[in-house]
């Protein structure tokens, strides 16, 4: 039960996906804008995340090691985790369908997401068994909701400062990512 | 060469893996291909037919999150075929057929700020060096100009603005006749409330919103109106009217004359073709 605990811990603060891997960027610049969407696609890259890493797990111990095709594990999880969204999608409009309008866009968009498919890759990587893997799953999903969340607050201020005009909008919200990316640093080196 | 290379290449983990993936590949394409029949959801093609015709500006003046939001609100019943500002009479057509609703008429509008108090016309009580918006100076005494009712012009509604309509000319916002589509979302941004929808063929308006007296306002503004009842007493039609000191054109009266125009005093009755302040 530690063991678990401290797994979510690290992977929530410790090797935050956005703000110390630096996976995701895209959506984590591109859904920020307002809290409100930050936390949906939160909600959607958690749900999403924790369910392949589930498919993932399964696939490789059980297919692929197996048959002793690891090398092929980036190619298959990719189109696992591409099948598997698209499976979900149709799946939730069909049978619940006002969980499907909560998801709303951001089901698809985190479809080829990067770090849906670092946190399969990462399980694979430290060997983790299929519980170990689904909690990491949910927990790399859980930093990266608040990753989000965080910067959505911050964008939602920098709206009203006088940014001089070459760094508006894109850069001037990297430089901020940056500088909270700093203070995660913070927590690096924390060995749990 | 090629041969020796060619021989030297091990085909047999290529042709598992080459296998294996198009045996995976294939059978998770098939498992989609009949969830897509086991789930398949009938959608409403109203929908996408009326977010074809939206303008697609995602502006928000109905109130909706977007155009999609609102296509399907009006499938739904919830909102109307008109409620489209920002698309006029030609979208409002388009949706009331494709609803089959008979075609219902549609009052162009187009916004108006009712102020023309620039810099230099009227008082400032203090230098705002805050934040570039108008809800952030509004807290500071009511703005950093003396006129309770006065524009502001720190750009609140600049930035609510999806069609770039609306621009801060010293000082004051300044609407964009050709640019403006009536969307309303500036008119829901304005802390002060001084912008409105007007209909579109008002070529004439106060630019004005004071309600104090005339000594009142001729203290600290050279542009605000000061009740002086000329307007009325010259309008033909009785479309001007002088309440609380300040005056107002009913838009039903109103012949486009353009006296009221050419008697104010203080020069602030507009027009609307010219659409610059008169500075």
């Amino acid at each position: 039960m530690t063991k678990i605990l401290l797994l979510m811990l690290g992977a929530i603060l410790v090797e935050n996906f956005i703000f110390s891997r630096f996976m995701g960027i895209c959506p984590f610049m591109g859904v920020s804008e307002k809290p409100d969407t930050a936390i949906g696609m939160g909600f959607a890259v958690m749900f999403v995340m924790t369910l392949s890493s589930a498919a993932t797990s399964l696939v490789y111990d059980y297919l692929l090691v197996r048959f002793e095709l690891e090398f092929l594990s980036t190619i298959v999880f990719i189109v696992i985790i591409a099948s598997l969204v698209q499976f979900i999608e149709m799946f939730l409009k069909k049978l619940v369908p006002s969980l499907y309008s909560a998801l709303g866009i951001y089901l698809p968009l985190i479809t080829t997401n990067c770090a849906v498919l670092g946190a399969a890759l990462l399980n694979v990587e430290e060997g983790r068994g299929f519980v170990e893997s689904v909690v990491f799953g949910f927990a790399a999903a859980v930093g990266f909701t608040l990753a989000l969340v965080i910067f959505a607050g911050v964008r939602a201020k920098m709206k009203y400062t006088n940014t001089p005009k070459s760094f508006r909008g894109s850069p001037i919200a990297l430089i901020a990512a940056g500088l909270i990316a700093m203070a995660f640093a913070g927590f690096s080196g924390i060995s749990l | 060469m090629m041969f020796v290379l060619l021989g030297a290449i091990s085909w047999k983990p290529i042709l598992i893996a080459f296998a294996a993936l198009a045996a995976i590949g294939a059978l998770l394409g098939l498992m989609l291909a009949v969830a897509s029949k086991v789930f398949f959801v009938e959608a409403d093609e109203r929908v996408e037919q009326i977010k074809e015709c939206l303008p697609g500006a995602n502006c928000g003046g109905c109130g909706y999150a977007g155009c999609g939001a609102l296509a399907e609100a009006i499938v739904k019943g919830k909102a109307k075929s008109t409620a489209c500002g920002a698309g006029g009479p030609k979208v409002a057509k388009q949706i009331a057929a494709i609803m089959g609703e008979e075609t219902v008429d549609f009052v162009g509008v187009r916004a108006q700020v009712v102020c023309s108090g620039c810099l230099g016309k009227v008082k400032l009580k203090y230098q705002y060096e805050g934040l570039e918006d108008c809800r952030s100076a509004i807290r500071q005494g009511g703005g950093d100009k003396v006129c309770p009712n006065g524009c502001i012009g720190h750009g609140t509604c600049v930035k609510a603005c999806a069609f770039d309509a609306i621009h801060v000319i010293d000082g004051v916002a300044v609407v964009d006749y050709e640019k403006c589509t009536g969307c309303g979302a500036c008119v829901a941004a304005c802390p002060k409330s001084i912008i409105r929808l007007v209909p579109f063929k008002a070529d004439v308006w106060v630019g004005c919103s004071s309600q104090d007296k005339g000594a009142v306002t001729r203290s600290y503004c050279e542009v605000g109106c000061i009740g002086c009842k000329i307007c009325e007493k010259n309008c033909p039609s009785g479309a001007v009217k002088v309440e609380n000191g300040l005056a107002r054109i009913d838009y039903e009266k109103c012949t486009h004359c353009g006296i009221c125009y050419e008697k104010c005093p203080r020069h602030i009755i507009f027009s609307g073709k010219e659409q610059k302040l008169s500075v």
